[in-house]
């Protein structure tokens, strides 16, 4: 087994070779911007530093978010066209469910909660780092204040609203490392992971125009 | 380089999702997935609506390509992509897709301007671009007048609009008139009935002082709007056939005769027109009539090529490979406001950057 993994849906870019029992490569930058320009430069420069050629992947890991839209898509269509290219299944993954696993958390509950920003996180809860109790949501801090309140919490979407996550803690940012380990031992299990489809949360920004401008003066 | 380089070009910067396949001047496929109907309700394109969209019809849309041109991604001697300018969070779906894929094939990757893939995209109508080239390119999105030595690498713009594009404009007034979105083609239809010459609607920039080349749709589209609302206001029924017809007569109008001053002032015998307006037929029998006084030859490619697809990706990709140009890198970025004086983007150690690239991929 050789899993390259990538997520782009939170402020890092994060790429990790792992041959099925360990972390062979990985390389993890944060610039929210940049997503588009910093991915392919390193899955080339991981790759190398394995000493691999990306036809030796058996399969693609790629978080599927939630996360801000535009750099989401940069992580998803380069897994799926990889697969398409390579020929090989492309898995996948929570983003939030990386971070968890990331966390390293074996008795919760716990939160995770990234930066979805407009004032908002993404969030779920966990009974423990393998373990989601609840489905990814996008709310308010102060909307959700209750039904977090006393738990840990991880992820920049925590550390950035204290007020509501008092304790929060690291990881801030989702790696490609836990992902793929997170991948690995599912899928040694047996466990078959979801198609590489994007979880928005939210519609798309559109505005209906309305009925046309009246430009006749009054 | 191959003298008929095999190419697949990607195109993402607005409402279709494109992928087309050409082998040097030849057309071998021409895949489209439009996401126009989800933005009629909205009346115009969102641009998160168009890039979700993009998203789901990347990877069928490859494959659908692909075979339509009854080649393997193996044979290709490289991958294009319009890198700009266009929406922002859609170029770069496309320009993701295009980089993993030619990475992943080992093949050079070329991230061309939309613009100038509207020119070359008639070499697979008409044969070989002549040099110098004018060209006029109508659309949702743009409205120049440019003028190409070397499809390449020198494109030069002569003039564009100074206010909504052209085919803004016909959305606007098929909105007024109730018609719905797009608004280019239903005009063209009911125009097709009416008198173009029965209101006269003005001629924007066409004044002795104004500027020769450039282009304003605003204050006709005020104008119409303002004609409409008036008939309305004294409950008189709208002729929205002679209305269709006088403003579509107005802007072809002004579009043929500035493009044929700019072809005669540069000397320049061949004015091709592109872009999704050029489907209109009024424009094409107009812009005939008067290249045949002028003694120009007029080139517009059939409709499917005028909008926007891949295969004028892919037309510009192969010319970039035979002639030899750099390619990209693998940092190439999404360039919303690409100049139209960029024909590309070269990589900054091209060279170095693939030959490394292709190492590690099969050493
Ligand atoms: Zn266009």
């Amino acid at each position: 087994m050789l899993l390259l993994a990538l997520d782009t849906a939170t402020p890092a870019v994060t790429v990790a070779l792992h041959d099925g029992t360990d972390v062979i490569a990985s390389s993890s930058q944060v610039d929210a911007r940049r997503h588009g320009e910093l991915l392919l430069p390193a899955v080339d420069r991981v790759l190398a530093e394995a000493g691999l050629r990306l036809e030796a992947v058996t399969g693609i890991v790629v978080g599927v978010g939630p996360g801000p839209y535009t750099g989401l898509r940069v992580g998803l269509m380069t897994a799926d066209t990889f697969g398409l290219a390579l020929g090989v299944p492309v898995h996948g993954v929570c983003t939030l469910d990386g971070l968890a696993y990331a966390a390293d958390i074996e008795k919760g509950p716990f939160v995770v909660a990234t930066d979805a920003r407009r004032k908002e996180v993404y969030w779920a809860t966990y009974a423990d780092s393998r373990t989601r109790l609840t489905a990814p949501a996008v709310d308010r801090p102060a909307d959700i204040a209750g039904r977090v309140a006393g738990l840990p919490a991880v992820g920049a979407g925590a550390l950035l609203y204290p007020d509501t996550f008092p304790s929060a803690h690291e990881p801030e940012h989702v790696s490609a490392a836990a992902l793929a380990a997170l991948a690995a031992e599912k899928l040694a299990a047996g466990e078959e992971l979801p198609a590489p489809r994007p979880l928005y949360l939210r519609r798309p920004d559109a505005q209906v125009p309305k009925n046309y401008k009246v430009v006749t003066p009054k | 380089m191959a003298d008929e380089p095999l190419v697949l070009g990607i195109e993402t910067s607005c409402d279709e999702t494109g992928v087309g396949v050409v082998r040097g001047t030849t057309l071998l496929a021409d895949a489209v997935a439009s996401s126009v109907d989800e933005h009629a309700r909205f009346g115009g394109v969102v641009p998160e609506v168009a890039s979700r969209a993009h998203l789901e019809a990347m990877v069928p849309t490859i494959d659908r390509a692909l075979k339509e041109a009854g080649v393997t991604a193996g044979d290709l001697d490289g991958i294009a992509v319009t890198a700009g300018p266009g929406l922002a969070g859609a170029l770069l779906v496309g320009v993701s897709a295009a980089k993993a894929y030619a990475y992943a094939l080992g093949k050079p990757l070329y991230g061309v301007n939309h613009l100038a893939s509207h020119i070359c995209v008639d070499q697979l109508e008409h044969g070989p671009l002549p040099e110098p080239t004018m060209a006029l390119l109508v659309s949702g999105g743009h409205s120049s007048l440019l003028l190409s030595e070397d499809i390449t690498s020198d494109v030069r713009p002569m003039g564009a609009t100074i206010d909504d594009a052209a085919g803004e404009a016909f959305d606007k007034i098929a909105r007024v008139l109730n018609l719905g979105f797009p608004g280019g083609p239903v005009i063209d239809r009911y125009a097709r009935e009416g008198d173009p010459g029965a209101i006269a609607f003005p001629r924007g920039l066409t004044g002795p002082r104004d500027p020769a080349y450039d282009f304003s749709f605003s204050g006709l589209k005020t104008a119409v709007a303002r004609w409409i609302e008036a008939r309305r206001a004294a409950g008189e029924e709208v002729p929205v056939r002679d209305v269709a017809a006088s403003f579509q007569e107005a802007v072809v109008d002004v579009l043929t005769r500035k493009a044929v001053r700019a072809c005669k002032d540069q000397g320049v015998d061949h004015l091709m027109i592109g872009g999704g307006v050029a489907a209109n037929s009024r424009l094409r029998v107009l812009a005939q009539e008067r290249c045949e006084a002028a003694g120009i030859r007029l080139r517009v490619p059939r409709p499917k090529l005028c909008t926007d697809n891949g295969a004028m990706v892919a037309a510009l990709g192969a010319e970039m490979v035979s002639r030899n140009r750099a390619a990209s890198d693998w940092d190439l970025s999404a360039d919303s406001s690409l100049p139209v004086t960029d024909p590309h983007v070269p990589g900054q150690a091209h060279a170095h950057a693939h030959e490394a690239g292709t190492e590690n991929l099969y050493s």
